[in-house]
């Protein structure tokens, strides 16, 4: 078990990269907007990055 | 042809707003290619701007309705919003939200009002970026706060903000104060200590099990001492930086000789996490490291959450409205000067234009004009005004220009005493006691003499195992459940209420709002909408429903009164030689046609005919009657309508035992027409602010627990002064910041919803206490006789915090609330 004595040393190591992570990450505000985000994933704006000649056929768009 | 109309019109509602569509108007929009339904130009220029920068996707997207109708009529802005808007490129005003970061980019924060739903911020953030000129636009959806990047020479800050009105929003430069970026440095503060607790409590967690494991089956001494270390060595940044607000504030409790929670709270973290140092270098005895960063951990998701709720007052975004300077025109011989209202002093004349606030307390030197003091006094109407009439600071400048002369400045002004007035109310406003506060110094009290008690006795009989004995003592009635009871309760009350629109801003409101006895309400913009609106339309001769709401737009079309604002959203054109007749109404000409509206006895007499108000069609509302030069037109009927549900509302809160009154500066007949629909006996009319705070306090003293409900300058010191206060949405900013709670969104439902949540928030609040001392008076005399191993003393305090946690976590969802048959 005397793997035990380099094992916590590198968890230890691991949590204070963990901890840098978090702080930089709180202090560059990646917290202050968390709810646009998951919605403007959904927002694609497929339209346009659909090629005009890979579009089938000539249908109106879909209305809704 | 218009009957039909009508019917089929009632229930349709605006495509882009969502408000009823009213009777005979008829405007579309092309969405999609389908025509939708408008119910005024304003939402048609916007849904027609929108659909013509390619961005209909956000109707598609958006959830809920538009918040805000701009004051728009076909392309172009109204002239006064274009004045307005180009006061912000002014290098002056600039220079206190504009950065430039080259020689030509700048930059500036914007608060964006009337931002609802995720597809609002695609909607601004996409319009913004195709105008040219403007380089980065991103929208933050929880502060409602645009950083916009531009080019000056290709683009003015007056554009960009009239590209955002254009769109349905309207923005405001953010320039924070001193105050809003130390709480924003604090939440950030809080949320690293929050972080850095819960990676340590895991990471000491996982050996702690090793450590459990050790002393059930044997550990060898080398891994126990290396674990123990290595727990120390997490262990120190939590206590020194996590943990660091429950020593201070235990500091200053001491200081001030009063035994809060945080007392407790730091006597077993510093305690605990000393004792097991000690026994990690002499190799004895037991750690406690698991306990201590738990216990923080769990603490500080109770505070951070807590404090969430408090940060979330709407004053971030509002406060800085005025940054433009109060300014005032001043006469000095015959010439117009624009200074600040702050350098007026008494007997300047000033000249104040339609639509302008007064600046200060004056006299009416010249002029006649209507002033609207609904800020003041709670009447809606504009009082007519003449020369050597008194205007007060403050109320607005409806009609004509007027020229004043100053009598009062700065701390004379009726507006100063009435802030006065609230700032004696808040110190008279009595204190709602806390149930956690008053066990927290008896518990507080107990523990540390028990403690005391069981050291001695222990020296008595085992000198060495006494320092560990009340140590576990110590850490075991470590009051965990005892100081998450309440805050884990009111968190999960307050978030809930909030979803529903209710905004809580002050700790105590939960509390005092379940013992509450009376519910006092203001009338004008609480009860009712506070503006008038139209409510219906009866017509006299053959003219269809929608040219003559037009006609009569297109005479009100210049008049800032309250009554014009009502017919704002019919408007496609203006009048020609228009004549106003203060008090009585308007005459003017529309395509060449001479029309007149305004009171039945000066409108009719255009067309030769004697009416009154008898001739009304009902006798209920304000009546307008429109006339040209032939028969009587239309008559509509203007009211300050009700709220939505408010008599549904008010029927709830009486079964719910409460006694419901009214309390206004009103002392028209629209008093007693609201109470009698309302079925409220108690009604106080025609008060001032003073007289109001008095009311309030007269009651308390009786000993009434009083919620008071309102929303103008006039209802601030009765605010500040009842015991609990709610502001609705719609009110002044001074008036929702000196609130304990805000309505948001101004729907007086949610008022029941709060009262019931709030009781039951109380039962479980009491639950909660009652099953964390129960569970110290099991644990205490086992940890007093040397019962209690760590690994028990850290399950014990998890189980029983999870137990409180898991309790409150039902006051996650509204109480139902059964309707009035």
């Amino acid at each position: 078990m005397e793997i035990l004595f380099i094992l916590i040393p590198i968890a230890i190591i691991l949590l204070g990269f963990a901890i840098w992570a978090f702080f930089w990450s709180v202090n560059t505000g990646q917290y202050d907007d968390l709810d646009s985000p998951a919605h403007s994933i959904l927002f694609d704006d497929d339209d346009d990055l659909i090629p005009d000649d890979a579009k089938q056929g000539k249908a109106p768009p879909p209305r809704d | 042809m218009s009957s039909s109309l009508n019917n089929q019109h009632s229930f349709v509602k605006c495509f882009h707003c969502g408000q009823d569509v009213p009777k005979g108007v008829q405007f579309f929009a092309n969405i999609k290619d389908t025509a939708q339904p408008m119910c005024c130009p304003g939402c048609k220029a916007v849904a027609e701007t929108i659909v013509s920068s390619g961005l209909e996707h956000y109707y598609k997207y958006r959830q809920g309705d538009s918040m805000f109708t701009p004051d728009l009529s076909g392309t172009e802005l109204p002239s006064t919003i274009q004045d307005e808007l180009k006061l912000y490129d002014n290098a002056s005003i600039q220079q206190n939200f504009v950065v430039t970061l080259e020689n030509d980019i700048k930059e500036a924060t914007l608060v964006i009002e009337g931002i609802t739903c995720a597809a609002c911020v695609w909607l601004l953030e996409h319009h913004l970026v195709k105008q040219t000129g403007i380089e980065q636009a991103s929208i933050n959806l929880t502060n409602h706060r645009a950083r916009i990047r531009w080019h000056d020479s290709e683009i003015t800050l007056s554009s960009i903000m009239a590209a955002i009105y254009h769109i349905g929003y309207q923005g405001h430069p953010y320039h924070p104060d001193k105050e809003e970026q130390l709480l924003e440095l604090e939440k950030k503060r809080a949320f690293r200590r929050l972080g850095l607790a819960g990676l340590g409590m895991m990471q000491i967690m996982m050996m702690s099990i090793a450590l459990y494991a050790g002393a059930l089956q044997g550990i060898e001494d080398k891994f126990e001492t290396f674990i123990r270390w290595t727990s120390l060595l997490i262990a120190t940044p939590v206590l020194l930086y996590s943990a660091r607000p429950f020593f201070t504030a235990a500091l200053r409790d001491i200081k001030a000789r009063h035994l809060s929670m945080d007392v407790p709270v730091s006597i077993a973290i510093g305690g605990a996490y000393l004792a097991s140092a000690w026994a990690t270098y002499t190799q004895s005895g037991e750690v406690y490291f698991d306990s201590v960063t738990m216990f923080t951990f769990f603490l500080l998701i109770g505070r951070y959450l807590e404090m969430q709720a408090r940060h979330r007052t709407g004053r971030a975004g509002n406060a800085l409205l005025n940054l433009i300077p109060a300014s005032a025109i001043k006469l000095t011989d015959g010439q117009e000067i624009l200074i600040p209202a702050s350098d007026l002093s008494i007997d300047d004349v000033v000249l104040v234009k339609p639509g302008h606030t007064i600046p200060a307390d004056g006299i009416i030197v010249a002029g006649y004009s209507s002033v609207d003091e609904s800020a003041l006094t709670g009447e809606y109407l504009p009082i007519n005004k003449k020369v050597n009439d008194h205007v007060v600071g403050g109320t607005i400048n409806v009609e004509n220009p007027l020229q004043l002369k100053i009598t009062e400045v700065g701390a004379g002004t009726k507006l100063s005493a009435i802030v006065r007035l609230l700032d004696r109310a808040q110190e008279e406003k009595p204190a709602v006691a806390k149930i956690a506060d008053q066990v927290a110094s008896y518990f507080v009290a107990a523990v540390l003499c028990t403690a005391v008690i069981v050291s001695l006795i222990w020296w008595n009989i085992d000198p060495q195992n006494a320092f560990w004995i009340t140590l576990s003592v110590l850490v075991v009635t470590c009051p965990c459940a005892l100081s998450l009871a309440t805050p884990t309760a009111l968190t999960a009350a307050t978030g809930t209420l909030r979803q529903h629109g209710l905004l809580i801003t002050r700790g105590h409101v939960l509390e005092s709002l379940a013992t509450a006895t009376h519910i006092v309400f203001d009338k004008t913009g609480t009860l009712t909408e506070g503006n008038l609106s139209l409510k219906s339309t009866h017509l006299c001769s053959s003219t269809d429903a929608q040219t003559v709401l037009e006609i009569a737009a297109a005479l009100e079309a210049h008049s800032e009164h309250p009554i014009a604002k009502a017919f704002r959203k019919y408007q496609l054109q203006t009048a020609e030689s228009l004549n106003a007749e203060l008090g009585q109404g308007l005459e003017g000409s529309v395509e060449g046609i001479v029309y007149r509206i305004g009171k039945p006895e000066f409108a009719s007499a255009l067309c030769q005919q004697q009416l009154t108000y008898q001739d009304a069609p009902d006798q209920n509302g304000q009546w307008l009657l429109l006339c040209n030069a032939e028969t009587p037109l239309a008559w509509f009927c203007l009211n300050d309508q009700i709220r939505k549900g408010t008599q549904q509302t008010l029927a709830i809160l009486r079964r719910l035992g409460l006694n419901i009154q009214m309390l206004t500066g009103d002392n028209s007949a629209a008093v007693q027409e609201v109470a009698d629909e309302l079925n409220i006996d108690q009604v106080i009319a025609n008060t001032s602010p003073k007289d109001k705070l008095a009311y309030i306090q007269k009651l308390q003293k009786q000993g009434a627990k009083v919620v008071m409900i309102g929303d103008g300058i006039n209802d601030i010191p009765v605010l500040a002064g009842a015991q609990t206060s709610i502001a609705m949405g719609s009110a002044t900013d001074l008036a929702k910041t000196n609130a304990d709670a805000v309505l948001i969104g101004s729907d007086i439902e949610r008022l029941t919803d709060a009262i019931l949540l709030s009781r039951k928030t109380r039962f479980i609040i009491r639950q909660n206490l009652s099953w964390a001392l129960l569970y110290n008076l099991i644990a205490l005399p086992l940890a007093a006789m040397g019962f209690i191993a760590p690994y028990m003393a850290a399950i014990g305090m998890s189980v029983s915090s999870l137990i409180v946690v898991g309790n409150a976590l039902r006051l996650t969802k509204l109480v139902r609330r059964n309707p009035v048959k």
